[in-house]
């Protein structure tokens, strides 16, 4: 069983096995794998402890009802399937800082956490905007053939590449 | 199609954290849980992201559309529009580069013990999507449906069998990988 402990996979065996793991949720699931409406429903089940009932006449979540589906616990075992595979490998650790953040914009705390909960906005706003992921489109999307898919995911890259180059060469640099 | 599986509420509940957790799992095994490697990606320096997103089409790809030659299983493709491809995928873009996770990988990223994702991401993760609620309702017929496709595939666009489609883009796909490989990417 050594190759659960091994720190990192082939990326092609990783992905690999995320393709044979789509065929096992169409099959048993009836569902592509996907991760961002996990984050919808949670804001809405949030805003209906602030708004109640009001929350449910808003459209969206008419749509995405605010409630804990397949989807949601989808993403909560990969919380629990990360955890485990970081602990087999002994590279679970608590950590603020990213090496390469820290190379580019130095190693105060609150910084980061500011910049990520800002780039969260940003993630969780397009995503639902874009209508999924780089799950939703980019894996189950494009395998499916989805015309809108191979569309959004070429604007993912588009939009992230630019902004990276942009924060680490001219904010950064 | 097991259609009276799929009917089952709470054994799907099961089967979801299930899925997720061989999902996180292939994550963190490929290493894309950490911002580095997702930054690196956009850098154009390291390609490990693309290498796992490739190999997973064209795995997925075929064994999906194999499934459905069967009847084993049926297709959910994913609606869209130009409004929501374009500014949809260049907001997420900023996102991606500001944040350094997905939505996927930062759950990951949390079960590997990286704060930054567990405090600020997720936090602002649920912000945006909660924000884009807000607005769906006044933005969805005049911004989003502009240029609708719908949920169309690209076998119907071209009118052709799926199989047309899928064996020349796996084709493809692959030849991407090898030439990475090559360039030594």
């Amino acid at each position: 069983m050594e190759w659960l402990q091994m720190e990192q996979w082939s990326p092609y065996i990783a992905g690999i096995g995320i393709g044979v793991l789509s065929w096992l949720t169409f099959f048993l699931s009836d569902k592509p794998l996907g991760c961002s409406t996990a984050f919808a429903r949670t804001s809405g089940m949030i805003s209906r402890v602030f708004r109640g009932k009001k929350t449910l006449e808003n459209p969206y979540y008419r749509q995405f009802t605010p409630e804990i589906d397949w989807e949601w616990m989808l993403v909560l075992g990969i919380i629990l399937g990360a955890f485990l595979s970081a602990r087999l490998s002994g590279t679970f650790e608590w950590r603020w800082l990213p090496e390469r953040w820290v190379a580019a914009f130095g190693d105060v705390i609150w910084v980061r956490a500011v910049t990520a909960f800002i780039g969260g906005v940003f993630m969780g706003f397009g995503s639902r905007w874009a209508g999924g992921c780089t799950s939703g489109h980019g894996i189950s999307g494009t395998l499916q053939l989805s015309v809108s898919s191979w569309i959004t995911v070429f604007f993912f890259f588009i939009g992230g590449i630019g902004a990276a180059m942009i924060l680490f060469h001219g904010i950064g640099g | 199609m097991l259609t009276a599986l799929h009917q089952k509420k709470g054994l799907q509940l099961v089967l979801g954290l299930t899925a997720g957790l061989f999902f996180g799992f292939f994550l963190q095994k490929g290493g894309v849980t950490q911002y580095d490697v997702i930054l690196g990606q956009l850098l154009l320096k390291d390609f490990t992201v693309v290498k796992i997103m490739l190999s997973a089409v064209i795995t997925g790809m075929l064994g999906v559309h194999l499934m459905r030659s069967l009847k084993l299983i049926r297709l959910h493709p994913k609606p869209g529009s130009w409004a929501t491809a374009v500014w949809g995928g260049i907001f997420f873009g900023i996102g991606f580069a500001v944040l350094g996770y997905c939505p996927g990988t930062i759950a990951g990223a949390v079960g590997n013990g990286f704060l930054d994702a567990a405090v600020g991401g997720l936090a602002g993760i649920v912000a945006g999507a909660g924000l884009f609620a807000s607005i769906y309702g006044k933005i969805q017929k005049p911004v989003l449906s502009r240029g609708d496709f719908g949920e169309k595939t690209l076998s119907d666009l071209f009118h052709v069998n799926a199989w047309a489609v899928v064996l020349p883009a796996a084709l493809i796909l692959v030849l991407i990988l090898v030439l990475l490989e090559k360039a030594g990417l």
